[in-house]
């Protein structure tokens, strides 16, 4: 058993090495590297995507801190004003019934709040007070003012007293679900970009081929294994290039870079994970790609191919966004667990949530859901294309998944 | 787990292969001895490719068994393995000494070893100044060369040759069949498939005659041989006597020759009663049967027409 996995490994090293650099010394790896200015488009495009969540992610939500009768005046005022005005101009009202109007210590709430508070009005309707971080105070303090005008009827203009805090819970939720939502989007346009083109790996081996030197040598699976590896260092190298040529880029047109938002994990561990979930990503997508195009007996099948390949990213790629702010809920779980939207949802959890030991079994589930997608590819490729299998065919599912 | 013998190279029990429901190959039956040179003969089309695939573990066979140098997992005695398919392929852009270092990798020699040894063989064979050209510069003959080398690079104990033939100018062929023997002589195993009789007759002591996805015929090619009694070809003055009952009573003579088949009886008694009768001797030669003819006895006249044109085509394609 350790003998075989140690004869894939090197057999899938030996197809690694020869198509990596088959790939890394061709003139077409140059046109390659000029790739980002395709995804640059990609990602405006994107941005648009993006917008939803980042509506999500901005929309103010206000916590109120005022008597009961008050409150009800203020939440009367909001809806009136939302009515007219529109509702995403408004901030959000969350009655707070625990703090009290007067207390000297809303900061408190603000970092305890249930949910992500982008500041807390207290105080009265006549002399409002807004705490909250400066940027989000000096944002809202308007819109404040006219939701106590509005409450009290516009009898008089209302000033709003202000209490900034220093950085709260809430507003680095709201920073760290930027983060989430910035991490996700490069990994799935890097998926999107690279690991299609893994949709075409066996082509070159079934037109010269030599498809049947390989599988009569080594285990086919080491053939897949092989040729993914292969395609994930591409990958990696082509991120390397376009990674430091894109720092130096931004380092001479913007040399004073903002701060910013850190992840949950910090960025040293961030960065790195950025790195493991793009690997796993690829090679969980990658696998399947390699399994579906190796059934494909022609190039045109393989263009045919790419184009529901595309969509099914995409889709992918929405579930990951969507729970990008339903961190705990159904959905979030769901796409932490669906193999293919696992590291996208990781990665955006890996910005909000700071315990590791969840990354080691994310990691570990996606490894062997890409060994299982192997198995399985394997399994129809040497049945479909090699015309083998019958007496495979008999054994029961998990035995062929064990590749016994 | 059935035992085997380690004397054999290769043994196959009843393998039997469907492609959509065809049959092909139907209860197919082997021993290779190791050390030997073993011919697979028959058209195209009878199942030869098929079985040396199952042999090799390519696939699976649908029923039976077969052991690789005795395992019953052929693709883990890979190392000891050299393979050169019909239909030869190489990475066009690789250069050639690396194909062949390629391939030997792919079989667990240490790529540094192969490209070194894929130097050395490819000057041994006449290749010299092809080893840094891409596969892609290289000539049809060249590039078959060049795949032939990559299958004996690791120095392997079983040599699998799929229509090797197939493709080579007559030159091409007479090397082949001598880096064939010269294997032969170092004690590796070879075995190769061919719709071309006569390479299996100069160079194999044992043959299966593959037809229809079945072996008709397995053994010795002077078994096979000796399933024909020898012709005789006779030129007489005389054309009727005494000595006429000692040939066949249907063998009409054309002119004043007799071909017919010699007599269980055997060369003496023919000759004593041709002397004795007067049948005036002008020339008399006795013909053991060749390979093709035992072939078309064995495998039927249309199976040996079909093997023809197989080999006519093929020739033709190396004319072009």
């Amino acid at each position: 058993m350790i003998e075989n996995f140690k004869e894939v490994i090197r057999a899938a090293f030996v197809i690694a090495r020869r198509d990596f650099t088959a790939i890394i010394f061709s003139k077409s790896f140059f046109f390659f590297l000029l790739g980002p200015l395709f995804p640059l488009i990609i990602g405006l495009a994107a941005g648009g995507l993006g917008k939803q969540v980042n509506q999500d992610i901005d929309r103010p939500v206000i916590g109120v801190a005022l008597s009961e009768g008050e409150t009800e005046k203020l939440i009367e005022a909001r809806d009136a004003l939302a009515e007219n005005l529109g509702n995403r101009t408004i901030p959000e009202l969350v009655i707070l019934p625990e703090v009290a109007a007067d207390d000297p210590d809303i900061q408190r709430h603000l970092d305890k709040a249930k949910q992500p508070l982008t500041a807390i009005i207290s105080g009265t309707l006549e002399e409002p007070r807004l705490t909250g971080a400066e940027q989000d105070v000096k944002r809202w303090q308007g819109r404040t003012a006219l939701l106590s005008e509005t409450a009290l009827k516009g009898s008089s203009p209302v000033a709003v007293e202000t209490d900034y805090v220093a950085a709260t819970g809430s507003s680095k939720k709201r920073t760290q679900l930027l983060t989430a939502q910035g991490g996700q989007i490069i990994l799935v346009l890097l998926t999107m970009i690279l690991a299609g083109m893994v949709l075409s790996n066996l082509v070159e081996e079934k037109t010269n081929k030599i498809i049947e030197i390989l599988a009569a040598a080594i285990p086919m699976d080491a053939i897949f294994l092989g040729k993914l590896f292969a395609m994930l260092g591409m990958a990696l190298v082509g991120i390397t290039v376009w990674s430091t040529l894109g720092a130096i880029g931004l380092f001479f047109i913007i040399p004073d870079l903002p701060n910013l938002p850190a992840p949950a994990v910090g960025w040293p561990i961030f960065c790195i994970l950025l790195v493991v979930y793009f690997s796993m990503a690829y090679l969980l997508l990658g696998s399947l790609f390699l399994g579906i195009g190796a059934m494909a007996t022609t190039v045109r099948e393989v263009q045919t191919l790419s184009m529901p390949v595309t969509m099914g990213q995409l889709l992918v790629f929405f579930l990951a966004a969507m729970s990008v702010t339903k961190l705990g809920e159904t959905i979030e779980w769901f796409a932490v667990i669906f193999p293919f939207s696992s590291p996208f949802a990781m990665i955006a959890r890996a910005a909000q949530m700071d315990n590791l030991w969840q990354h080691g079994a994310a990691i570990l589930w996606q490894a062997i859901f890409t060994l299982i997608i192997i198995r399985f590819s394997v399994m129809l490729f040497k049945r479909n294309v090699m015309k083998s299998g019958q007496a495979a065919r008999k054994k029961s599912l998990i035995a062929r998944v064990a590749g016994r | 787990m059935t035992s085997t013998s380690p004397d054999n190279a290769i043994e196959a029990r009843q393998i039997v292969k469907r492609f959509d429901g065809d049959t092909a190959v139907d209860g197919i039956d082997l021993t290779i001895k190791k050390g030997s040179i073993f011919g697979i003969l028959g058209p195209n089309g009878a199942g030869k490719t098929t079985t040396l695939r199952m042999l090799l573990g390519i696939i699976d066979p649908d029923e039976g068994e077969r052991y690789l140098l005795g395992s019953s997992d052929p693709i883990s005695k890979a190392h000891k393995v050299g393979y050169l398919p019909e239909e030869r392929g190489l990475y066009q852009s690789m250069k050639a000494y690396d194909a062949i270092a390629f391939m030997g990798a792919l079989r667990g020699l240490p790529l540094t070893e192969g490209r070194k040894r894929g130097r050395e063989m490819m000057q041994n064979h006449g290749l010299g100044d092809a080893v840094d050209k891409q596969i892609r510069a290289l000539s049809k003959g060249m590039a078959q060369t060049v795949q032939l080398l990559g299958t004996i690079v690791h120095e392997p104990d079983l040599i699998i040759l799929d229509e090797p033939f197939s493709g080579l100018d007559a030159l091409n062929q007479g090397k082949l069949e001598r880096l064939i023997r010269g294997q032969a002589d170092k004690g590796v195993t070879v075995i190769f498939s061919t719709h071309v009789i006569a390479h299996a007759e100069r160079l194999c002591e044992e043959i299966a005659i593959v037809a229809d996805g079945k072996v008709p015929f397995k053994g010795k090619v002077s078994a096979a041989r000796d399933r024909l009694r020898p012709q005789v070809h006779l030129e007489t003055r005389e054309l009727d006597g005494p000595w006429r009952s000692s040939i066949p009573a249907d063998c009409e003579p054309l002119g004043h020759n007799w071909h017919f088949t010699l007599p269980e009886s055997g060369v003496e008694p023919l000759l004593e009663a041709l002397i004795q009768g007067k049948a005036g001797i002008e020339s008399l030669s006795i013909e053991r049967p060749g390979l093709h003819d035992a072939f078309v006895h064995i495998a039927g006249e249309a199976v040996a027409k079909k093997m023809d044109t197989d080999a006519a085509a093929d020739a033709l394609g190396e004319a072009a």
